[in-house]
């Protein structure tokens, strides 16, 4: 039986300073061109909490608005001011300060230190989180004098921790040699464990899950933790399912550049199916050095600069209950080593391939999710509607195979695709921004069918020349349960069932008789 | 004349354009010498 | 353009002679084509790569322009490259490569 998604939560942090200070843009700036006019200028367009909370598709992604109701916005968004709610139906975005404090939490080796004062101001409002337990809470150390932060920071090639430019806090290097335990390093995989916890937390209340019941958590984000005798050692998984609690569970991490949520899904389908575990979590936190990834092209055009949000989400998995939406392990696609790397191999392996299998036709799918990565980001730095692209290539090859008219086209992308609300932030905008929505469409019988596909760049780590990609399909329940009880679903077919026999043995007795 | 014939061709895709690899396998027919393919990433 | 490909770029351009290279772009936009094209022939826009400064002139086209479209095998080019002629913006792209080859290309 086809296991099923619970629930999803979807969490923005919003991180000014970072994108200042962490950003991969901004750090390679600063030591090929310290004095640059980008780096002068760049303060002038950071936004503000409420400038960020403010913003449709930030809105969008925590489930304020949906993805139907953003499209009908003209773009650009950044100009056109929102109702900005710090929650949502998915999750939140939470300020940089009291990030700073969960990423403290997150830190079990004394690497992280904040100072006094800072953490006296911000602990109040982080105790009354909703969410926050009083385990998480007992975890905020008191911090530390200035004076301390100054000297890591100066001496012990700390890495600076800011808050409205005011030095804050510093992440210390676990090591001094190893280059993988650096303080860059630690404070990057700390920024991705914590924004996973919170998507975590947010899960768990989301699908109302005991947190015992969690039998294992798969993190798909895109760094890597170890030290010098294995780098990428990991699991992310478990170190974040520790915070937030699930103590039940263990957990790995599934990687595969923005294909990892996809493929992580696909896992997680597998192990419930299979009945090696019960409820399995998918999560991953987000990605500092993606920060301002395309600042230069949004300050030259005068721009706020909107990479300055962390991404976060987790779905639950679990056992069929009868009523939620499936994912059809029976469906799925994949790119494989022999696929080739042209746009249309790609697309057909992961579209047309699988769908082909199941005797369904491209426009049997109601929507496709994709690369959902927002436009008002990409468009000013040359790389396109990427989500619109990916929508025409699905239609281009639909048009190709023959399942769709020509003149089609236009109306294909509209009625199957959406407009791209998510960060930038690689895996985050992957396919899965989606989900939670799809599910909500699905139980309210918009969709029937709904494609998550996620796409994967294998060639930044320079030990291949290949793409990546898997598919897989959300779809109704077929309303069958193995949880123990009888679903609405099977007694409505148990009764119709009954009726069949019992008007059956009639007409067979009618039968007898008329003999 | 001949653009990419006898030529030392530089290849830089994009992976939401053409990637790299595409891009080398026209090359080839056209009888230029792919010596560099790479695709870039804005996303 | 990506710091290590400028350093590429630049590498072949002194290794077999710039009347030699030609370099072959498949960006997504016009506007992110024009900048490659104009980083291989007038420099790095942007100041920060290691072509900042360095006017190579490059020969330089997009994947998708017809003088490179008809050079190419029409059963490859048909393969690899036509569905995304049906994506992206091609007039775009042309008018902008050919604006950077008028203004900075020597060979």
């Amino acid at each position: 039986m086809n296991s099923v998604i619970k629930g999803a939560s979807y969490v923005l942090v919003h991180t000014p300073d970072m994108v200042v200070e962490n950003g991969s843009t901004q750090t390679t700036e600063r030591i090929v061109n310290p004095e640059s006019d980008y780096l002068k200028q760049l303060p002038k367009h950071i936004r503000s909490y409420e400038q960020a909370l403010g913003y449709l598709p930030n809105q969008t992604y925590i489930g304020n608005c949906t993805p139907d109701e953003l499209a009908k916005v003209e773009q650009p968004w950044y100009d056109k001011p929102c109702e900005g709610k710090r929650f949502g139906k998915f999750g939140e975005i939470m300020p940089q300060e009291e990030f700073y404090l969960l990423m403290q939490v997150c830190d079990v080796f004394d690497l992280m230190y904040l100072e006094k004062s800072f953490v006296a101001a911000v602990k109040p409002t982080f105790e009354k989180h909703p969410l926050i337990t009083p385990e998480i809470v007992a975890r905020v150390h008191e911090g530390v004098e200035q004076e301390q932060i100054e000297a890591f920071v100066k001496e012990e090639h700390a890495e600076p921790i800011l808050h409205g430019g005011k030095l804050v806090g510093y992440v210390k290097r676990a090591h001094d040699v190893d280059v993988n335990l650096s303080a860059h390093v630690i404070l990057e995989n700390l920024v991705s464990k914590a924004s996973s916890v919170l998507s975590l937390l947010h899960v768990v209340h989301n699908t109302g899950i005991d947190k015992g019941d969690v039998d294992y958590v798969i993190d798909c984000c895109e760094e890597a933790c170890g030290d010098m005798n294995q780098r990428g050692g990991g699991n992310f998984a478990k170190a974040a399912a520790e915070i937030a609690g699930l103590t039940g569970a263990s957990g790995c991490d599934v990687r595969g550049f923005c294909a990892g949520p996809s493929h992580a899904m696909i896992t997680a389908a597998s192990l419930v199916k299979a009945g090696t575990y019960r409820n399995v979590i998918v999560t991953a936190g987000g990605c500092t050095a993606k920060l301002g990834m395309n600042g230069k092209d949004h300050v030259k055009k005068d721009m706020p600069v909107l990479e300055d949000m962390v991404g976060g989400f987790s779905v639950l998995v679990s056992q069929n209950d009868g009523i939620s939406p499936e994912i059809n392990n029976g469906i799925c696609g994949r790119h494989a080593v022999g696929t080739g790397s042209s746009p249309q191999a790609v697309i057909s392996s992961l579209v047309l391939e699988p769908l082909q299998k199941a005797g369904l036709k491209i426009t049997d799918i109601d929507r496709y999710a994709v690369e959902m990565q927002n436009p008002d980001i990409t468009k000013p730095a040359g790389a396109g509607d990427v989500p619109l692209a990916n929508y025409k290539m699905i239609a281009a090859l639909a048009v190709k195979n023959g399942d769709l008219e020509r003149a089609g086209l236009n109306a294909f992308v509209q009625e199957h695709g959406m407009a791209g609300w998510a960060p930038t932030q690689g895996h985050i905008p992957s396919g899965v921004p989606y989900i939670g929505f799809c599910c909500e469409d699905i139980l309210a019988g918009r969709v029937k069918k709904a494609m998550i596909i996620g796409k994967g760049s294998l060639f930044l780590g320079r030990m291949t020349n290949l793409f990546d990609g898997v598919s897989f399909i959300i779809q109704e329940n077929s309303h069958e349960s193995e949880e123990g009880g009888v679903s609405e679903g099977q007694v409505k077919s148990l009764i119709a069932k009954a009726m069949r026999d019992f008007a059956l043995s009639l007409g067979a007795a009618g039968t007898e008789e008329s003999r | 004349m001949s653009i990419l014939k006898g030529k030392k061709v530089v290849i830089i895709g994009d992976r939401d354009g053409i990637p790299g690899p595409a891009i080398e396998e026209c090359v080839k027919t056209a009888g230029g010498e792919a010596v560099f393919s790479a695709t870039e990433c804005f996303v | 353009m990506d710091l290590e490909n400028q350093k590429r770029v630049k590498e072949f351009a002194e290794q077999y002679g710039p009347e030699n290279v030609v370099v072959i772009l498949g960006a997504a936009e016009g506007e992110a084509a024009g900048l490659a094209a104009e980083t291989v022939t007038a420099g790095d826009p942007t100041f920060a790569g290691p072509l900042t400064g360095v006017q190579l002139g490059l020969s330089v086209y997009h994947i998708c322009e017809d003088e490179i479209k008809a050079e190419v095998d029409p059963d490859v080019y048909d393969e690899q490259i036509s569905m995304m002629e049906m994506v992206l913006d091609v007039d775009d792209i042309k008018s902008e490569m050919t604006s950077i080859r008028e203004q900075y290309c020597k060979y």
